[in-house]
């Protein structure tokens, strides 16, 4: 199984690299990928030498095109498919029909993987896009349940990545339009969810903290509490009279201890979230699911989650939480 | 201007869902969906009673549309896309990727529902060429994205589908595997007794403050507002939308397709019964200014 680990700039995708990664993937520093935050991605200088480091040690980079085109924008898109094909990308990760359909016209060569943006639950809309655009893998959004996941591993027509550790959308990727209904900013085609120029913090007298965004409040802390990034789905709501986190508590995906049953569901790849997370973030999961993954390899029989590893893991966890999620039954 | 009657997005008896659509066939709509969109676990009708129903109406001469699940998980909801495809005589309204290669292998035309994320004037002539005949918009479609759509379909020499969109309604927002009524109501969603069947418009989320915000609606989040585009009809119509999609609510549903009904026949305006659309202007789809 390949691990398949985010960078946001290149001392992340470097760090990457020396803590094990056999894949890497980025954006560009635009709106065509779904972590268009401000200060973050590649210019296409820093993208060309951090494809020279990763390949220097054998390791692959993908890019991230994984928002949606309108029909006014696309041109910025299909531009986008071009650099990525001249600096050489081992694989582009696109959702957009039109975007792939674009990038299997004109460079054939290059590698597609579909987005987990693009939903494709099922072996029927996998089908669909192999056929289609000859993607040569998918990424599967966070809401199959693991005996979903190896049916579906057995069934695809492309082998499968999943989410293996990260941020938890607990949304369908690609259709949710929470965060659109509140700001006018869309995910789906701006690439970023909660824009940071939306989201208001504000201290009361008595030391507690709102948090809004475009004025609606997401969440209030008391002093002293642990305070989540303010996305619609991980605030606190009243439903029926009661206040509690009505969508999903701030919490992250993740899987280590699903790790043996993954392998042998024949997913090819596991993602790790986060390019908006730093060089350490990325150097400390990296590093832990490397081990993870070569140990297993070396004696599946014998394998176990070490605590020490998932203590680390622990610690990059929102609000230091981590489920199972979709892929345990009693998260549903 | 056509009006359509969008699928049944909650969970009623099987009763209240067989005398609604009875009363349905009797009120002046040009086209009606039925299916199940939001839950497979809902089933106090069927796919095959599905089939049945829209065999009935359509006797009444209305177009009648199957719609198909918007989120698939399980090998089964694909088999009964299947036999919803393979009906032999409706064409399916995809909601999912799922569906549009399954009407594409049985050659079977559809409706892209709202949920398939067309946003550029390419991925719609991709998916005419698999049998698209008609497009539901997706919620963030406002007039600039439609002109956009439009101007980019003329310049490669083809015109747009028949195009339709929400006309009335809470807006479909987000879909989890997640139940949402099941937490809310502290079930398990293998174990959550189809209780979503108690709240038949479904149940109202609010801010801290009160502000009501979104509704739960099984693994379906919604707005709380119901958005109303009667206003804005002769608008609607003149960028090339034939159709008004009104979703069904579990009250008072003939007097707002009488009223979307008397704006299409060109009856002097009345005010506007819903919520503005923020994103039919370009905006947030919410009405911030209520707050």
């Amino acid at each position: 199984m390949q691990l398949v680990c985010p960078a946001g700039n290149l001392p992340a995708l470097m760090a990457a690299v020396d803590n094990g990664a056999d894949a890497i993937y980025v954006g560009f520093r635009d709106q065509t990928n779904a972590r268009a935050f401000p200060g973050l991605n590649f210019s296409d200088v820093d993208l060309t030498r951090g494809i020279a480091y990763a390949h220097q040690h054998q390791r692959k980079v993908y890019l991230a095109l994984n928002t949606y085109p309108e029909s006014a924008r696309i041109g910025e898109w299909h531009s986008a498919v071009d650099r990525a094909a001249d600096i050489g990308v081992s694989a582009i990760i696109a959702a957009d029909m039109a975007v792939l359909d674009y990038a299997a016209r004109r460079h054939s060569d290059l590698a597609r993987h579909l987005s987990v943006q693009g939903s494709a639950t099922t072996q029927a809309a996998l089908r669909y896009y192999h056929e289609r655009f000859g993607i040569v893998r998918a990424v599967l959004p966070r809401v199959l349940s693991l005996q979903q996941v190896e049916r579906l591993c057995a069934a695809s027509p492309v082998p499968l990545e999943v989410f293996a550790f990260g941020s938890l959308c607990i949304m369908v990727e690609g259709r949710c339009q929470l965060s659109s209904y509140v700001t006018g900013a869309s995910p789906n085609r701006h690439g970023v969810c909660s824009p940071a120029r939306f989201v208001e913090w504000q201290e009361q007298d008595d030391g507690s903290r709102t948090v809004r965004l475009n004025g609606v409040l997401i969440d209030r802390y008391v002093e002293g509490e642990a305070a989540g990034y303010p996305t619609v789905c991980k605030g606190r709501f009243d439903v029926g009279g009661e206040v509690f986190h009505a969508l999903e508590e701030p919490t992250s995906l993740n899987t280590l201890s699903l790790l043996p049953q993954l392998a042998r569901a024949g997913v090819v790849a596991l993602k790790v979230e986060g390019r908006q997370r730093g060089a350490a973030y990325v150097a400390s999961v990296a590093k832990v699911w490397r081990r993870a993954i070569d140990e297993h390899q070396a004696s599946a029989e014998n394998w176990s989650p070490r605590p020490a590893w998932q203590d680390e893991l622990s610690g990059h966890a929102e609000g230091h939480q981590t489920t199972l999620g979709p892929y345990h039954r009693s998260w549903h | 201007m056509k009006l359509s009657l969008g699928p049944l997005q909650y969970f009623w008896t099987r009763e209240q869902v067989l005398a609604f659509y009875r009363q349905a066939s009797e009120w002046p709509l040009d086209i009606i969906y039925l299916g199940e969109t939001v839950c497979s676990k809902r089933r106090e009708l069927g796919t095959r009673d599905w089939i049945a129903l829209a065999e009935e109406l359509s006797d009444v001469g209305r177009e009648i549309v199957l719609s198909g699940l918007s989120l698939l998980e399980a090998e089964s909801e694909l088999g009964a896309l299947q036999r919803l495809v393979r009906n032999g005589r409706f064409t399916v309204e995809a909601n999912d990727m799922s569906a549009v290669q399954l009407c594409r292998e049985n050659g079977v035309r559809f409706v892209g529902g709202p949920t398939l994320n067309i946003y550029n004037a390419r991925t719609l002539q991709l998916l005419r060429e698999d049998g698209l005949y008609r497009l539901v918009l997706g919620v963030e479609h406002g007039r600039e994205l439609l002109r956009a759509l439009d101007e980019q379909t003329r310049a490669g020499g083809e015109s747009l589908p028949e195009l339709e969109i929400i006309g009335w309604g809470r807006l479909p927002l987000a879909y989890s595997a997640r139940c949402f009524t099941a937490r809310a109501l502290d079930v398990a969603k293998d174990q959550c007794g189809f209780r979503c069947i108690e709240h038949p418009d479904g149940l109202p989320l609010a801010t801290r403050e009160d502000q009501p915000f979104l509704t739960i609606n099984g693994i379906q989040i919604q707005s709380n507002d119901v958005f109303d585009l009667c206003p804005e009809l002769p608008e609607l119509d003149k960028a090339g939308i034939d159709i008004l999609r009104l979703y069904p609510q579990v009250g008072g549903m003939a007097s707002i397709i009488d009223y979307f009904d008397a704006a299409r026949r060109g009856e002097p305006p009345v005010a506007r019964r819903g919520v503005r659309n923020g994103y039919w202007e370009g905006g947030a789809g919410m009405n911030l200014s209520s707050q």
